[in-house]
C-alpha cells in the first residue's frame, strides 16, 4: 500500500525545473528540434510509434524530445495521449500486396519476381564507427538512381501457396477484439496475440523469439520475407457511404516459414509466422513472426515443450513495457505506512526469538 | 486506391487526406476560393484503428491507430464538404473539407486543377525519386562459373 504524503510540492516543482534544465543540457550547444528528430531519428520514432500503437511522426518525436531520449517513457507519454483521442472508426485491414517497398528481401528464394531489394539497411555494414559523421557540415550526398520501371512484388508466401507447399492462413471473420478496449483474457487467440507483439516491447519480443532459436520451443523459421514501405490506409466513412484513404503509414512486415506439418490425410505443408509492425522495425517484425509461430503450437498439433515462448499467458502478460514499467516503478514510491508494519513486525519476531532463546538457555 | 473504383470524389478526398499540410494550405491559399460557410463539425482530431491480417491473407487483427483530423462544412448554397486529413492540424481539415464543398457545389474542375492534381503529381514525383533509389539497391545476382576439372 502507498499513501498519499503530503509536503513535497516545493520539491517536485523544483524537480521538475532541473529536469526542463537538464533536458535541454549545456546552453551552448544548439537545440535539438522535433523536426531533426523526427529526420534524423527516424529509427527511434518507429519504435515509439510501434510500442505506442500511434503511427504519428511528429508526436512520436515529441515524446522522444521530452523523455531525453529515454524511448520507453516516450511510448507511454504516446499511450497517455492517444487515450485522450476519440476513435473515429477503423481502417479496412491494410493491404500489404500494394506496398510501395523501401526494402524487400527474401532469404529463402534467391530470384523472385521485383527482385532483393535492400533499401536503406545496415546489413553488410562492418559497424565501425563513422567518425564522418563527427565532423560538422557533411557534404549533402545524394544516392544513386536507377529509373528503370520496378515490376510488382508479390509475397513468397503466395508463390509457395501456389503449389500447396504452405499451410493457408485461416481466415477470421467478425470484428477483431481489441486489448486496448477490453481486459485481456486468456485464452486471447491469435488477432490479439498479433496486437499485443506488434505493439510489445522491442526487448522482451526480440528475447522471447531468441529463446525459441536456441531450443525452448524452437520453430525452425526461415525468413521467407521481409519487406518496409508505405501503404494507404482506408476506412469507410459512414456520411459518404464508401471508403477513402485516410492516410499512409509506413510498415515492416516479416513472413516466415517454418517447418511442416503433415497428417495421415494432409500431405506435409510449411507453417508460417506473422510480424507486422508500425514504421521501419526490422528486428522487431522478425521476433514477432517467430513468437507469433511458437504460440501457434496449439492449432498446429505441436506438443507443449514448456517453453516460455509457447505460453500465451506468460507472453501477452510480460510484452506490455508500459504497463511493466508502471508496476516496477511504482515500487520506487513512498511505501512509508507499508514498510512501518514491516519493521515493527520483524522487531517483534526478533524479540521473541531472543526471549525464546533466553528461555530455551534458562530450561 | 483502389483501381476498381474511380469515383472522382473519393479520389479527391483520399488525395486530400494525405496531402503535406503546407502544400495544402498554399495551394488552397493560391486558388483564391474563400466561399462563404458554416460549420456543421468543427475539425475535431481523432484517431482511427488500423488493422493488418494474419499472414496478409488471415483473420484480421488490431495493429494500432493514426491520428486523424475530421472537419464538415456546409456552403451558402446548400453544399456539403467533409475533410479527413491524416495528423492533427484543424486547419488542413478545415481546407480539405472546403475543397470537398467547392467541388460538390459544381466547382470540381477548378478543385482538381488547382488543387487535386498538382498534389498529386507532387506525390508522384515523390514517390518516383524514392522508387528510382530504391531501385538502385537491387541486387543483380551473377554466377560465378566453376573451371572444368576444378
Amino acid at each position: 500500500m502507498y499513501v498519499a504524503v503530503k509536503g513535497g510540492k516545493r520539491a517536485i516543482e523544483n524537480a521538475h525545473a532541473l529536469l526542463a534544465e537538464d533536458r535541454r543540457g549545456d546552453r551552448h550547444v544548439a537545440e535539438l528540434s522535433v523536426p531533426q528528430i523526427r529526420e534524423q531519428l527516424k529509427l527511434a520514432v518507429s519504435r515509439v510509434m510501434a510500442e505506442g500503437s500511434l503511427f504519428d511522426p511528429d508526436l512520436a518525436a515529441l515524446a522522444i524530445k521530452q523523455a531525453r531520449g529515454d524511448l520507453i517513457e516516450a511510448v507511454f507519454l504516446i499511450r497517455a495521449y492517444r487515450t485522450t483521442l476519440p476513435r473515429f472508426g477503423a481502417s479496412r485491414p491494410v493491404d500489404t500486396d500494394a506496398m510501395v517497398c523501401d526494402r524487400r528481401i527474401s532469404a529463402t528464394f534467391k530470384d523472385l519476381p521485383g527482385g532483393q531489394v535492400l533499401g536503406p539497411t545496415f546489413d553488410y555494414t562492418h559497424r565501425l564507427l563513422d567518425f564522418a559523421l563527427a565532423a560538422e557540415g557533411e557534404a549533402a550526398t545524394e544516392a544513386p538512381r536507377d529509373e528503370t520501371a520496378a515490376g510488382g512484388m508479390p509475397h513468397v508466401t503466395t508463390i509457395l501457396a501456389h503449389e500447396d507447399l504452405v499451410q493457408p492462413e485461416p481466415s477470421g471473420s467478425g470484428t477483431p477484439r481489441d486489448l486496448t478496449r477490453e481486459p485481456l483474457e486468456f485464452p486471447a487467440g491469435r488477432p490479439l496475440r498479433l496486437q499485443s507483439l506488434a505493439r510489445g516491447d522491442e526487448g522482451f519480443v526480440l528475447s522471447m523469439a531468441y529463446s525459441t532459436q536456441r531450443g525452448y520451443g524452437r520453430n525452425h523459421p526461415f525468413v521467407a520475407e521481409l519487406r518496409v514501405g508505405r501503404v494507404p490506409v482506408e476506412m469507410d466513412i459512414p456520411e459518404l457511404g464508401f471508403a477513402i484513404e485516410i492516410g499512409e503509414i509506413e510498415l515492416t512486415e516479416c513472413e516466415t516459414v517454418n517447418q511442416f506439418v503433415g497428417s495421415k490425410s494432409e500431405p506435409p505443408q510449411f507453417t508460417r509466422g506473422y510480424g507486422l509492425v508500425l514504421g521501419h522495425a526490422e528486428r522487431k517484425a522478425i521476433s514477432m513472426a517467430l513468437v507469433d509461430r511458437a504460440l501457434r503450437w496449439q492449432e498446429l498439433g505441436e506438443d507443449d515443450t514448456g517453453a516460455p515462448a509457447q505460453d500465451e499467458e506468460f507472453v501477452l502478460s510480460h510484452a506490455d513495457n508500459v504497463q511493466a514499467t508502471g508496476f516496477l516503478e511504482h515500487i520506487k514510491l513512498p511505501h512509508y505506512v507499508d514498510f512501518q508494519s514491516e519493521l515493527e513486525l520483524i522487531r517483534k519476531l526478533r524479540r521473541e526469538a531472543r526471549e525464546g532463546g533466553i528461555k530455551e538457555a534458562a530450561e | 486506391m483502389s483501381k476498381d473504383t474511380p469515383d472522382p470524389r473519393r479520389r479527391r478526398l483520399s488525395v486530400l487526406a494525405s496531402a503535406p499540410a503546407h502544400r495544402l494550405q498554399a495551394l488552397w491559399a493560391e486558388l483564391g476560393a474563400a466561399p462563404d460557410y458554416t460549420l456543421i463539425r468543427a475539425p475535431e482530431i481523432g484517431a482511427a484503428m488500423v488493422r493488418g491480417r494474419a499472414g496478409v491473407t488471415g483473420a484480421a487483427f488490431n495493429l494500432g491507430e493514426i491520428t486523424v483530423t475530421r472537419c464538415s462544412v456546409e456552403l451558402s448554397d446548400g453544399a456539403v464538404g467533409h475533410g479527413y486529413v491524416q495528423g492533427r492540424d484543424k486547419n488542413a481539415a478545415l481546407i480539405a473539407a472546403l475543397a470537398d464543398a467547392l467541388a460538390e457545389s459544381g466547382e470540381a474542375a477548378r478543385v482538381e486543377a488547382g488543387l487535386i492534381a498538382p498534389l498529386v503529381a507532387e506525390a508522384e514525383a515523390h514517390t518516383r525519386d524514392r522508387a528510382a533509389k530504391t531501385a538502385a539497391t537491387k541486387v543483380e545476382f551473377f554466377t560465378v562459373a566453376r573451371e572444368a576439372g576444378g
